[in-house]
């Protein structure tokens, strides 16, 4: 067990480098000149060449790049263009927002699309399937940043029962709206395999034997098909939370939540290198840990999966 | 001896699919005695195991139903208990070992838990009697180790061993009737006879009767005490098992007994087959269901269904020549 | 249990288990998803998104671009059915217009991810080894590559506008087909009559073109056509954040974007966009689901 998650965290450096290289490659390619953006205009060339100098963003590609990963290491993801900040310390200011921000949403998508998804699969067929069904479809077809306006619109605006945008005194009032709108196409998938997975879990023989056994139908679907049905749908949640981080930017910037979403966006619009690629390459590394406690998970809901043997899921 | 323990009579189940209503049963009746193997013999959809399923109401949802008939267990007609009171015979009264023992157990959990799961919810014992006893069930089947092995997973064990693992669970709490289906046609042949002496030798040591469905006539002819032969959903057949043997009254059965390799037959026959397949469960035509393969087949048979019915004592047949075949028989 | 039902089903009517041959398996498919009355209506909508774009000028009652400043702002009615936005501009012709964008974005984008990941899906699981691990290791990264923020950075890097869209969406879409097809190739390489094909002197590429592709094809067309849908939204995205279509050309995201300042005032300006996008993904969706549950039934 152990030796299998070293192995899967020695796993993650490769992918930690290419995550990196690519962004250098890709900022790299920016015309602008970093050195510019720090100082004002009418800087004289003399200053912008010390300046480059002593940003070490005159030397070639590769020896930034080299000099960057040598500072990683060492836990120093470098200072901020724009607000001349340690990036580190702008990252724990919107960090925690946004970690609170996707929590609640993952709460929500878990517990909501579970439920719906099960309630759907044991009344196939009934009214409540066809609702879930056609629901769930909608909700993938709706992009999050409309949906929120909507919410805006209508509980924001129209009833006035929640705050419109900002985390005010970070209160569960002002969570509610955001976190259901970054749940939402989340949510409608995990609703979909839950009911599908639910329904093929139903059609197995050994839930003939838990009937056979004379269990109730409660105890047959609570015990014997929820543990087996719910291993597609960890993989799912594993899987969105890449979605889940993305769509962030967008549930961030129509809520005006300040969280690492939008200020990775923003620093993307203003060159703020140092910041983009430390925000990314944070936002990578959450989703690779996340992805390892989720393959843990797995192992517990199924005991044919041996750590020694698996390279990895799919 | 002969103590009616359950008696099935034309019962009913149809399955009703967006492309027809299937007649998977459709009129079976058969008596249970104390103490009896009872063979269900038929070919793959020939209703054999909607018949067990049914006995239980286990019948896939939401399609299937039981339409009519009566399944009298106990004096109680079990067939129209609610779920509730159905719940208290599954596994307890009655129990059912299935075909495949790597699909019947669920992966995720435990033989030791599936076993204890069985026991406590018919019995009130703790926690910690009912691993002792699901231990002593492991032991009796024939589980190397059973201490040891209750905390295996389903996928730790060979076939066979998954099967006397089902067995096991299947008699925790002493049932009056075990029924098997296709118990060992998932099996390596070395096996299978493994496993139905396991099972005539326990039900023999603790008074029980067997319901045995299989489409392995040798297995029926080895274990059975009483055979019923079904084709396309009906009964065709119901006798003891040498009447079924050797005095078969339905050309059906005739051709069965005709399609295995005996080894105690003096005449040198060659194996026939039947001719073409089993018919499909939907629109049936009135007549006959086997007229179409039927060798001895006049042309009434083909407008009305023989009803199924005693012809002599204890033995019963649905043909319209049977009155012939009887006589054919008794003139040798 | 409904598997029984099915196979019981099966085993009554006598029909042949899995054993379709290929063209009984696309003609099997096509009688499904025609009978399919939710994937007819996603066909429909398709085809209704292809007319309205191809005949915009036609169907448009006003010029997208113009301005007329003294109806900034108007209600739905009858001479601007869906109102008009700040600038004046007739909303109902933005939102016919747009959905030309749309329609070509989801296309070519999902068109290039497509080629991206056949060629590297097709290498990867034809060739296996050291290019097989490379390959998965590179799509590995993408999987692992936030999306839209991915997106982001590359329009930041390209710059706004449409061709630089195709692109931004088409390289960020290729792992998932690459994943695909090169597990269907690893399914199927070393069936019999691939093993046959070679034995007789087939080359890889003929191999490739001529037998595995043609029976991979359903997965990758479902992935693909449900994919015109994602691609379509996260062009809105990239378009309301700014990053996209670039004013004046009527883009939906876009639209949204700037909705945003009056989404209490005139709601009508993000509510036809929003409307327009959900019918153009739904129909996509809908006929992606259609199409897979025709390939496959069982999956249902």
């Amino acid at each position: 067990m152990l030796y299998y998650i070293l192995r899967r965290i020695l796993q993650m450096v490769p992918v930690i480098i290419g995550v990196t290289l690519i962004l250098f490659m890709l900022i790299y390619m920016i015309p602008e000149d970093p050195a510019s953006l720090i100082l004002q205009k009418g800087a004289t060339e003399q200053a912008l060449a010390n300046l480059r100098a002593k940003m070490g963003i005159d030397r070639p590609l590769h020896i930034q790049y080299l000099r960057y990963m040598g500072n990683l290491v060492r836990g120093d993801l470098g200072t901020s263009y724009r607000y001349r900040r340690p990036v580190s310390s702008i990252l724990a200011d919107y960090y925690p927002n946004s970690i609170r921000l996707a929590l609640a949403a993952i709460i929500i998508e878990i517990f909501v699309g579970i439920i719906t998804g099960i309630i759907a699969a044991v009344k196939r067929y009934s009214f409540w399937d066809t609702l879930v069904t056609v629901s769930t479809t909608l909700a993938v077809c709706v992009p999050v940043f409309w949906l929120g306006m909507i919410f805006q619109n209508i509980f924001g605006l129209r009833l006035g029962w929640l705050p419109i945008s900002g985390m005010g005194d970070g209160s569960l009032r002002y969570y509610i709206m955001p976190a259901f709108t970054l749940a939402s196409v989340s949510l409608a998938y995990v609703a979909r395999i839950t009911r599908s997975s639910m329904l093929e879990t139903m059609s197995n023989d050994y839930i003939t034997t838990a009937f056979a056994k004379g269990l109730s139908p409660g105890m047959v679907i609570g015990k014997h098909a929820l543990k087996n049905a719910m291993i597609p749908v960890v993989t799912l949640v594993g899987l969105n939370l890449g979605t889940l981080m993305g769509g962030a930017v967008l549930t961030e910037t129509v809520f005006n939540w300040p969280g690492v979403g939008r200020a990775i966006y923003h620093a993307i619009l203003e060159r703020d290198t140092p910041v983009v690629i430390g925000g990314t390459l944070v936002l990578v590394m959450i989703f690779l840990i996340l992805n390892l406690i989720i393959d843990i998970v797995y192992a517990y809901l199924d005991p044919r999966i041996r750590f020694d043997r698996r390279e990895s899921r799919v | 001896m002969n103590e009616k323990l359950l008696e099935v009579r034309d019962l009913k189940t149809h399955f009703f699919t967006p492309d027809g209503v299937v007649k998977a049963v459709d009129g079976v009746s058969f008596i249970l005695n104390k103490k009896e193997v009872l063979g269900i013999v038929g070919e793959t959809g020939s209703g054999k195991s909607v018949t067990a399923l049914s006995i239980l109401n286990l019948i896939p949802q939401p399609f299937g139903r039981i339409v009519g008939g009566r399944i009298m267990f106990d004096g109680v007609d079990i067939a129209g208990l609610g779920q509730k009171q159905i719940q208290k015979y599954r596994g307890n009264r009655i129990s059912m070992v299935f075909q495949d023992p790597a699909a019947s157990l669920n992966p995720v959990y435990t033989v030791g838990n599936q076993i204890m799961e069985s026991i406590m919810i018919h019995q009130k014992i703790d926690k910690r009697s009912a691993r002792k006893k699901a231990m002593r069930l492991l032991d009796m089947v024939g589980i190397p180790e059973p201490q040891r092995r209750l905390n295996s997973y389903p996928h730790q064990f060979s076939g066979g061993m998954r099967q006397r693992v089902m067995i096991a669970m299947a008699l925790a709490n002493s049932p009056s009737i075990l029924i098997a289906d296709e118990p060992t046609t998932a099996l390596d042949v070395t096996i299978q006879a493994q496993i139905l002496e396991l099972m005539v030798d326990v039900m023999n040591k603790t008074g029980s009767s067997i319901i045995l469905i299989t489409h392995d006539l040798g297995v029926v002819a080895k274990y059975a005490d009483k055979v019923m032969v079904m084709y396309g959903g009906k009964p065709v057949e119901f006798s003891d098992i040498d009447k079924i043997f050797y005095e078969p009254l339905h050309p059906y059965t005739n051709g069965l007994m005709g399609s295995i390799a005996r080894l105690d037959s003096k005449k040198k026959d060659r194996l026939t087959t039947i001719d073409g397949s089993p018919p499909s469960l939907i629109d049936l035509p009135p007549g006959c269901i086997f007229y179409p393969r039927c060798k001895y087949r006049m042309e009434g048979c083909a407008r009305s269904y023989p009803r199924f019915k005693e012809v002599k004592p204890g033995h019963h047949v649905a043909c319209h020549r049977h009155a012939e075949f009887l006589k054919e028989e008794a003139d040798g | 249990m409904y598997e029984r039902v099915y196979k019981l089903q099966n085993a009554i009517s006598g029909e042949p288990g899995n054993k379709y041959s290929r063209s009984s398996l696309y003609k099997d498919a096509w009688r499904r998803l025609t009978r399919n009355r939710l994937a007819i209506i996603g066909l429909s909508i398709i085809a209704a998104l292809i007319f309205i774009s191809l005949f915009s000028p036609f169907l448009a009652t006003h010029d997208p671009t113009l301005r007329v400043k003294e109806d900034s702002l108007k209600p739905p009615g009858s001479q601007y059915w869906f109102g008009t936005d700040i600038l004046g501009r007739d909303i109902y012709s933005r939102v016919i217009y747009g959905s030309r964008i749309s329609m070509l974005v989801g296309i070519v984008a999902v068109g290039i991810s497509l080629l991206i990941g056949l060629g590297m899906g097709a290498v990867a699981g034809y060739f296996g080894g050291f290019s097989d691990a490379l390959i998965m290791r590179i799509a590995d990264i993408f999987f692992a590559f936030p999306y839209i923020l991915g997106a982001i950075a590359i329009m930041a890097v390209l710059g706004p506008g449409i061709v630089n869209i195709f692109v931004a969406i088409g390289i960020l879409g290729w792992a998932h087909f690459a994943r695909l097809f090169r597990s269907s190739i690893l399914s199927i390489k070393n069936k019999e009559y691939i093993e046959a094909a070679r034995a007789l002197g087939a080359s890889n590429f003929r191999i490739i073109i001529k037998h595995i592709f043609p029976n991979s094809f359903a997965p990758i067309i479902v992935f693909g056509t449900m994919n015109v849908g994602t691609a379509i939204i996260v062009e809105a995205a990239l378009s309301f954040l700014g990053l996209g279509v670039q004013p004046p050309a009527p883009a939906w995201g876009q639209m949204l974007s700037e909705s945003m300042r009056y989404i209490n005032t005139a709601p009508w300006m993000m509510f036809f966009p929003g409307m327009a996008i959900v019918f153009t993904v739904l129909g996509f969706v809908l006929f992606g689901d259609g199409l897979r549950d025709a390939f496959d039934p069982r999956m249902k």
